[in-house]
């Protein structure tokens, strides 16, 4: 299929250099990759500018209310599981309000693709901190800085035993596209943490990475089997430090050390995907972060991709086995299994 | 000694099995041909500590002919132990110091029979229900007409079972079967027949037949071969039901099985969305139960989400349900408006329990009557009905999934406690008989050309969902436009957008039936009411010898409200609330004039009261 097929007829209106204009032509493009027609593709929403994203895409799609896209997600693909149902989410509408619903559509590994939009910041509302603000962050609301904790969003998925963690840039169309296309396959709850950048209230927020000259040897791109290299000429790697005391730690070698990790995103053990997506993050933590940390890359694209039992096909193949058994079929029968008398 | 109708109370620990007592002496009393009517009334504690006054587990049952309520007060009280007969004797007073049997509080009549187990009245049974003698009559002032059966139930059950191979836990846990053996005797009930109701009981744990039955059969004995000084009553059967099929079931059960009936009638799968909440949690494991017939559950994390997933469910094409009670709905509220504004059929049921906040949890009230009605931000119109029997609750939960279906319109049915666990006498339907539900659905001529905003002549929407190609389209919570259905924030679109949806619920008056008048329709009084208290109502003006107009459409009313209201000079509205219908059809029906009879105690209605307060009126 085309792209284009995906394309809505409604007038794009994200800000001008916002980076939902690219997770939009990466959703359009990964749709077509993946082949599932219009009509059978569901995106669903909260709140926020991330959950205007159903408008542009001309697919069945609801715009729905603030935190409950998540909850409004699983209704559909618990009662249809044949459809495949996307859910676009910002870092307020499913870290704060939808916090709950978040934790619980990974927990039950319900088959859904979640793009989680992470701008640090509250957009449609102009401008308050959110729960992925670091500490110190200054915004409309915290005029003196915030004094709360964030969240790291890999830690929530995987806290809540998630299946599917992967995380892209705005700028890099071709990650975002497989890691969408990944995600589809992936069958459970896919969370894509997607790092965006919010032109008029928190811009810069991921220039750190996202600047050209510098994202080589400042990210990584984990792909699975293949060996954890990085930098402009690939001449860096990652590996496993067993030499501080009881808890290994991951570390930058050069490419050619045999200590050089493979990434299995197929390992159901999460402690080697939590230490991966936990690099370099101290920076989103506190705005007063010293630096130390940094040498390690941020991790993007696929962490973790390992299968389970999703909800929805236990919900449907439960009650499936159940009508097999039953000798019961119609409602008329099912009065007769009530105790009953006649009078006359 | 014959009876038109009598009603017994048993009571006991909340750890005694009086509710399965209860029930079995119902259900066997109305195989043999009585109307029922029960109300269970236990404790919000799972196990209180045993003895004591907190721990007292009701269940009340009315039984005969002509049977519209459990009845005011109790003819025959069952006591297992001594905070029991306290809390019988005493009633909302149990926990008074000093407070002795008085007509108002008592949950017997001075007449009445009271059967007590004596060895639950020993000295420590005595001071765990904090009595300050040790002479409990006297201390309660229980008047001498009343006649006090004592019964070493204790020791007759553990006499009857000692060589039963059961554990001694298990031989003192089937007291209540003794007690029913007694009782059975007392109502001249066929022993063969109560045998053979505990046997389908406990089909299912075979062990326990034998020494059930056993237990049962000498209980019976007891009364039989000892000949009690009682005399012992034989209650009419019915002549007012008509021939059928019936069961007996409870408001919960039959909310569910209507849920499930419109589900078949219309081929579309029942989703249901909800979260644990007393007094509702039963319709939930009712429909969790029904895989059978295709039912699809999801327990959610909250009660949010128990709607939102209904919500989903309905947005992809199913019959989609959320059920609750009063905390619930308020969490549900915006949920439930966007249900409004994205114009999907959706049904939210309310098992109403004393509020606000936690409130009353186990007991009933009407309170939740305004929250359904308005409780949403903006102009936000959507169906409000009410079930008034235990029984109807199966026929308004059918309504509610048709208008909801027809009408593309969150529908919400109120029911409450006292429906939801009191049973009535059920007459089977059949599927052919039930009305039919054309669900909205789009037609193929809009293939290509569909938008969520194109409605019929009664400007109800057309439904479209996934799956369906050449129909893809965006819905939203947001104001959308009245032609293209897309995001609009255009001044005269919205005004137009919240007529229409107005005019959308005001149709439906159209389509349900009209408002009628029962008893002496001639008089000047009429008596009104919403919900769960017709038959409270309906007994009360009879007594009364006054007209009745019993509410189950709430919004929209009935199209010939005003024209029945005008036609009498008293209104007395009544209600378990402060005054909240009442409000209503002042704010509906401008001119009118109500007289207002309230109870806010969680409790549902005595006719003797209703009478009284009407008659002062």
């Amino acid at each position: 299929m085309e792209a284009s097929q995906f394309k809505s007829d409604q007038y794009v209106r994200y800000c001008p250099g916002c980076g939902d204009h690219a997770i939009c032509m990466a959703l359009q493009k990964a749709m077509a990759q993946v082949g599932v027609p219009t009509h059978e593709t569901v995106v669903i929403s909260g709140i926020g500018c991330s959950s205007r994203m159903p408008h542009y895409l001309n697919t069945y799609g609801f715009n729905t209310i603030h935190g409950r896209g998540g909850a409004i997600a699983t209704g559909v693909k618990t009662a249809h599981p044949e459809l495949s149902v996307w859910q676009m989410t910002g870092d307020g509408d499913c870290l704060a309000i939808g916090g709950n619903h978040f934790i619980h559509e990974i927990r039950r590994n319900v088959d859904l693709n979640i793009c989680l939009f992470n701008n640090r910041i509250y957009g449609l509302t102009k401008g308050q901190y959110s729960p992925t603000s670091p500490k110190g962050f200054v915004s409309k609301s915290s005029p003196f800085g915030t004094v709360e904790r964030p969240f790291i969003p890999a830690e929530l998925v995987l806290g809540a035993r998630g299946t599917f963690y992967a995380r892209t840039l705005d700028v890099d169309m071709p990650t975002t596209v497989d890691c969408m296309v990944q995600a589809q396959k992936h069958k459970g709850a896919s969370v894509i943490e997607c790092l965006v950048n919010c032109v008029i209230f928190n811009n810069g927020t991921h220039d750190w990475i996202t600047n050209r000259d510098s994202r080589a040897e400042r990210t990584i791109m984990l792909k699975h089997g293949e060996k954890m290299l990085f930098g402009a000429n690939k001449d860096k790697g990652l590996a496993l430090d067993y030499s501080q005391g009881l808890m290994p730690r991951l570390i930058v070698v050069a490419a050619d050390d045999q200590r050089v990790l493979v990434h299995d995103a197929k390992e159901a053990d999460p402690t080697l995907h939590r230490m991966l997506a936990l690099m370099g993050q101290e920076r989103y933590l506190d705005t007063t972060h010293d630096g130390q940390g940094d040498d390690l890359p941020i991790a993007l694209g696929v962490i973790r991709d390992v299968e389970a039992e999703s909800y929805d096909q236990a919900v449907n193949n439960q009650i499936k086995e159940v009508q097999e058994k039953s000798k019961v079929k119609t409602f008329d029968e099912l009065l007769q299994t009530l105790e009953h008398w006649e009078i006359n | 000694m014959n009876k038109q109708n009598v009603v017994v109370r048993f009571c006991g620990d909340s750890g005694d099995g009086m509710q399965l007592t209860g029930t079995m002496f119902s259900s066997l009393s109305a195989i043999l041909g009585n109307e029922i009517s029960t109300l269970p009334d236990f404790p919000a504690e799972i196990r209180a500590p045993q003895g004591t006054l907190g721990g007292v587990s009701g269940f009340q049952v009315n039984l005969g002919s002509g049977v519209f309520t459990p009845g005011d007060k109790a003819d025959v009280i069952v006591a297992m132990n001594a905070a029991a007969l306290k809390v019988c004797t005493l009633g909302s007073k149990f926990n008074v110091a000093g407070a002795t049997y008085n007509t108002n509080d008592s949950m017997y009549k001075d007449n009445a029979v009271v059967i007590i187990d004596t060895d639950s009245f020993t000295k420590k049974d005595l001071e765990k229900a904090l009595y300050q003698t040790e002479n409990p009559f006297t201390e309660l002032g229980i008047p001498e007409s009343v006649q006090i059966v004592p019964v070493a139930l204790t020791a007759l059950t553990k006499e009857s079972l000692k060589d039963s191979g059961l554990d001694n836990k298990s031989i003192l846990k089937s007291r209540n079967m003794f007690a029913l053996g007694l009782v059975c005797w007392f109502f001249n009930r066929p022993i063969d027949k109560a045998i053979h109701f505990l046997e389908g009981k406990f089909a299912k744990k075979a062990a326990l037949i034998a020494p059930n039955v056993k237990v049962l059969t000498d209980g019976y004995n007891y009364g039989n071969n000892l000949a009690l000084n009682i005399q012992t009553v034989t209650v009419e059967k019915s002549d007012s039901l008509t021939p059928g099929t019936y069961t007996s079931i409870a408001g919960n059960k039959a909310t569910a099985w209507g849920l499930i009936a419109a589900a078949h009638k219309c081929g579309k799968r029942l989703f249901l969305g909800s979260y644990p909440i007393t007094p509702a949690t039963d319709i939930m494991h009712e429909l969790a139960a029904r895989k059978d017939m295709g039912v699809m559950v999801v327990q959610a994390e909250d009660e949010i989400a128990g709607v939102c997933t209904a919500i989903g469910a309905s947005f992809a094409g199913d019959l989609a349900v959320t059920s609750t009670s009063g905390p619930g709905l308020s969490l549900k509220s915006e949920a439930v408006g966007l249900a409004v504004m994205a114009e999907l059929p959706l049904v939210v049921i309310d098992v109403q329990r004393g509020g606000p906040s936690t409130g009353l949890p186990t007991k009933t009230e009407q309170t939740d009557l305004l929250q359904a009605i308005w409780g949403r931000n903006g102009e936000c119109p959507a169906v409000v009905i009410a079930a008034s029997t235990a029984a109807n609750c199966f026929d308004y939960a059918y309504q509610a999934c048709k208008i909801a279906l027809e009408n593309m319109t969150p529908v919400i049915l109120l029911t409450d406690t006292y429906l939801a666990n009191g049973t009535s006498l059920w007459k089977l339907p059949s599927m052919a008989t039930l009305p039919t539900i054309q669900p909205q659905s789009v037609p193929e001529e809009l293939k290509g050309k569909y938008n969520p905003s194109i409605r019929d002549e009664r400007n109800v929407r057309y439904w479209a969902f996934p799956g369906m190609e050449g129909y893809e389209h965006r819905n939203i919570g947001l104001e959308r436009d009245y032609k293209k259905g897309t995001i609009s924030t255009n001044p005269e679109n919205h005004e137009n957008m919240v007529l229409t949806r107005q005019a959308k619920i005001d149709q439906i008056a159209q389509h349900i039936p009209a408002l009628t008048v029962q008893g002496n329709i001639d008089s000047d009084t009429l008596l009104v009411g919403w919900g769960s208290t017709e038959g409270h109502l309906h007994a009360a003006a009879n007594e009364l010898n006054c007209a009745l107009a019993h509410f189950n459409y709430i919004n929209p009313l009935p199209a010939n409200t005003q024209e029945i209201l005008s036609q009498y000079k008293k209104i007395v509205v009544c209600e378990l609330n402060n005054g909240q219908f009442a409000t209503v059809l002042r704010a509906k029906i401008p001119g009118i004039e109500l007289l207002q009879y309230n109870e806010i105690m969680g409790q549902p209605f005595a006719i003797e009261r209703i009478v009284e307060h009407v008659k002062n009126i």
